[in-house]
This record gives structure tokens, sequence and C-alpha cells, in this order.
């Protein structure tokens, strides 16, 4: 079985659909530096070169204009126990454009693996950018990952990111993604995370409504266990009038577990409105007992919370 | 033969508050039997040790199921021998589906999980299926969107016995009379339905009732009897005066 098979293989493992085959479905195959696979379709353009050792340079572009019909598919990973994928990442969604892009990062034998992410985002007037990740990092807890975005969107653009780790370790997670939003612009970072023994989840976002009717949510659910660490700082400005936002954090806990959430809400126009939310604590116990009186054991009744909860 | 549920001297005490005073009482399979009091009167409190609730654990007194001591069993045990609670207030669960909740009563009990059984407990409580069984059962659905759908559940696990904790409060006229409706199937239906309330309206529906009164029965027989006797000496309390808390007849 050759490269390519591995990681389509791993990728399939991990819940991903079967679209490599598929020429109206763009997509982007990468094992640590080795370029598996590349397709494009009209009104996107994706490249991808290797720099350097471990390093490759992605950029995806989304003519004006262009809806792409299907979501983009991008497969990144490292198939063996030991190694390191740094990828420096370069979007740009030109004026009303929009796009969907699924990312599926596998690293299912990791021992010792470095996933380091460096994203630069621009979304023109009217883009729209739609991100969603997915990883699956297998049961050693042996990956690293260190994630980073600058992000730029412009009037009347949107992006959102959906993050999600919900099955097997999560090893070390670092995220610090910023984002700049101008009038009538939108983001959106929903990050859904379960951790378990020594795991480490460290989240920094941040979103800047600049402009006039800039609209923000960060929403982070986490579910912890065993010795697993949480810490997530979600800061949301508005210094536009109408300018609105949400900053919503829940972490469920149980055994040893510690989560932190820090949430920096910063006003700086009387017509502005951030609002917060933030709760740590474990399952409740209503929750738990009406679950358990339907005839599920108190370990059950917990899962489907904890689930429920990562899945809204 | 064993009664459904039997229940033998309770008292119980959270921290220093003695809140059930020796409470007696039996019910039989395809009995409704109404418990009424004012708010405070330790009906939940009841509700909540009947079904083995966490700190709802007697300090003395018994509670057996067809015969069998309950006391020392957990919520989930006595879930499995057919006792279940619904909540005067429903929980809500974020991410999880009508269809997962209603899914999960016929999973534990070892059931095929079918479109056409979570479709047809839902048109029993008179809720559009085809409208709610992927809305989340969370702050999306009113409070009495949820106690129907908690009825639903009930319907598919069909237990033995059924606690309906205060079915009447938080609800309008159409899910009032969709609860009455509900009340007369499970009773049809074989199950035993202890109705917790502290409406007098809704002991029409039960063959026999009690008054509660800070933790004691201090009434018990014909629900009609017991309604008039709330009505008189309870709407407001009358202790001062009338009442004959001291006798239990």
């Amino acid at each position: 079985m050759n490269d390519y098979e591995m990681m389509i293989n791993a990728y399939k493992d991990a819940g991903g659909d079967d679209i490599f085959a598929d020429s109206e479905v763009a997509h982007l195959v990468l094992e640590r530096d080795k370029i598996l696979g590349m397709h494009a379709v009209e009104g996107l353009e994706v490249e991808a070169d290797k720099i350097s050792e471990d390093t490759v340079k992605v950029k995806v572009l989304v003519k004006a204009g262009y809806q792409i019909k299907n979501p983009v598919h991008m497969c990144f990973g490292v198939l063996p126990k030991e190694g390191r994928q740094k990828i420096d990442m370069n979007v740009e969604v030109q004026k009303n454009a929009k796009v969907e892009v699924v990312a599926d990062c596998v690293f299912p034998n990791a021992v010792k693996v470095e996933h380091i992410m460096d994203a630069v985002i621009n979304i023109d007037d009217g883009g729209n950018y739609i991100y969603k990740e997915h990883h699956f990092h297998g049961d050693n807890g042996g990956v690293e990952v260190i994630a980073k975005s600058d992000i730029n969107v412009e009037a009347n653009g949107k992006l959102v990111t959906k993050f999600d780790l919900l099955e097997g370790r999560v090893g070390k997670i670092d995220f610090d993604y910023k984002a700049n939003i101008a009038e009538h612009g939108t983001v959106e970072m929903l990050a859904r995370i379960s951790g378990q023994k020594n795991d480490l989840i460290k989240i920094r976002e941040a979103a800047h409504l600049n402009g006039e009717s800039a609209r923000g949510i960060l929403d982070s659910k986490i579910a912890l266990k065993d010795q697993a660490e949480a810490e997530i700082y979600n800061e949301l400005t508005a210094d536009a009038a109408e300018a609105m936002g949400h900053v919503d954090c829940t972490e469920i806990i149980k055994d040893q577990a510690i989560a932190r959430a820090i949430p920096i809400v910063d006003v700086r126009h009387p017509e502005a409105k951030v609002t917060h939310e933030a709760a740590i604590g474990s399952v409740d116990s209503t929750q738990l007992q009406t679950l358990m009186s339907r005839g599920l054991d108190e370990e059950e009744a917990s899962d489907v919370i904890i689930q429920g909860l990562l899945n809204d | 033969m064993s009664k459904l549920l039997e229940v033998k001297n309770l008292h119980l005490k959270i921290e220093d508050t003695e809140i059930l005073k020796g409470i007696e009482f039996s019910l039989e399979k395809g009995e409704v039997f109404a418990l009424i009091g004012p708010n405070g009167c330790g009906k939940s409190t009841l509700a909540y040790t009947l079904m083995g609730i966490n700190k709802y654990h007697p300090q003395k007194g018994e509670m057996y199921f067809k015969g069998e001591k309950i006391n020392d069993l957990k919520i989930t045990e006595r879930a499995k021998k057919g006792i279940t609670l619904a909540w005067q207030e429903p929980a809500r669960y974020q991410g999880v589906t009508v269809r997962e909740f209603l899914a999960l009563g016929l999973k534990s009990k070892g059931e095929e999980v079918t479109e056409e059984k979570l479709r047809d407990a839902l048109n029993k409580v008179a809720i559009n299926p085809y409208q709610y069984l992927n809305r989340f059962v969370d702050k999306s659905l009113s409070g009495g969107e949820r106690k129907r759908i908690e009825l639903a559940s009930l319907i598919l696990m069909h237990p033995e016995l059924i606690i309906l904790d205060e079915p009447d409060s938080g609800v309008d006229v159409v899910a009032l009379n969709n609860i009455a409706e509900m009340i007369n199937y499970f009773k049809e239906s074989g199950s035993g339905i202890l109705l917790i309330t502290h409406s007098e309206e809704m002991l029409k529906y039960a063959d026999q009732a009690a008054l509660v009164c800070e933790g004691e029965i201090i009434r018990q027989g014909n629900p009609a009897d017991i309604s008039e006797y709330f009505k008189s000496f309870c709407y407001p309390c009358a202790k001062e005066e009338e009442c004959e808390t001291e006798v239990a007849s």
C-alpha cells in the first residue's frame, strides 16, 4: 500500500467521506511534508509546495464571485509514530466568493508527533468562508497541535470555524486565533473537545468587532475527565456602533480534571454590546438522575449528557 | 397478592429538617393514587424518595415494590424494576434530540428503536413527530412541550409504576387535557400512578387520594371528599382554626 492509500484509509477510519475520486470535489492530501494529492475546481486555486524539511506552504484562493458548490476536502496527517508536520496556510476568499473547507487531521499511530498550523486568512467584501476541522489523534496521547491564525474579515464578510476532537486522546492542543471584523462582517468560532488522562487543552481566541454592526460568537464546549486540563481564553472586543457579540464557554469536568475559563469582554462604544456566559462544573444532577430514572446507569447517563453538549 | 407500591411509616430528614413524618399508603396496579397538598408540604420530596434520588434516603420506614423492599436500591435499579418519575421541571439537554431522548428508555430495556414507535408515542401526547423528532430537548422547547415529551418517553418505557410530580404545573389548557388523557392511558395499560399535585382539579382522575400537610398524610380516602376538604380548609390554610390535622381518616 502506498502513502496515499494509507493516508486515505486513515482518513476513512476517522470517519471521513470517500470523495477523493470525485472530480467535482476539490481536495488536498498531505502526509507530513509529502503532497500526496491535490485537485482544484473552477473558481478555486489550490497550491502546495514543500518549502523546507517537514514544512509545506499551502495557498487557497477562491476567485471573486465564485460560490464553490461542494466542500473542499483537506486531509492532513502524520502516519508514523513520530514526526512533524508544519503547514503555512494562506487563504484568500475574494469579493462575494463562498467556500466551505472540511479538514480532517489524522494521527492514528502518534506517539510523538507535532502538527503545526500557521494560517493567514483574508476574506474580502461579502466573502464567506466556512472551515470545519475534525481531528483524530489515536489513543496514545502523543500529538501536539499548535495552531495559529490571523484572520481578517472585510465588510459583509463571514467566517465560521468549527473544530472538533471528540474521539481518542487529545495529547496537547494550543490554539491562538485572532480575528478582525469590519462593518457588517461576522465571525463564529466554535470548538468541541473531549479530553482525558493527562491531555492538555489551551485555547486563546480573540475577535475584534471593529466595524459597525459587526457580529462575533466565540463558543467553546469542553468535556474533561481523569487528569485532563483545559484553559480557555475568549476575548471579544467591540468598538463600533451596533457591534454585537457573545462569548460562551461550557466545561464539564469529572474525576481530577481541571478547567479554567477566562472570558474577556471589552466594549468601547455605547451602542455596542457583548455578552458572555461561562459555566464549569460536573454533569447536572437533574439531567443525570432523569436519565437514570429511565434505566441508564450513571456512566451511560453521563455519556449521553456530555456527548449532547459536545454535539451542540 | 403484593401491592404494587407500599409505603410504611416513612421518615426523611434533610440536615436538621424533618420533611416526611411517617408517611403510609399503598397503591395497586392500574390505580391512580393522588397526593395533594400545598406547596412545600413534602410531596416532591416523597417522589424523590420513592425514586431513590441522591440525598433523599429515608432514615426510617420501608418502601416495597411488588413486595420487594426497595429502600437500598439505586435509581437505575428501581427504574429497571419498573419505577420511573416524571419531574415537575423536566430537564433540558443541550445537543440531545427528541429522537435520541425517546430512544433512551427503549434502549435501556433492550427493545428495538423504530421510527414508528417514536412517532406513535409523540402522537399520543399531541406532539407532531415530523416537527419535533429532530429538535433538541433544550431551552428552545417550552416547559409544556418538555412535559409532553417526557410523557412520550414514559409511553415507550411502559413502566409499572409512574410517579407524576405536578404534571399540571406550568402547562396550558390544551396540554392539561392531554395530560389527563395520558393518565387514563397509563391506567388502562395497567400502570399504577402516583399523582402528585397541589390542584384539587387533578383529583378527578384519581381512584384514591390523600392530603399531605407538613410532611404527614392527614386525610386519606375518596378523591371527592379529599378535594372538598382541601378546598374548604387548605385555601387559605385554616390550620389554626377548623383544620383536623390530628385526625387521619
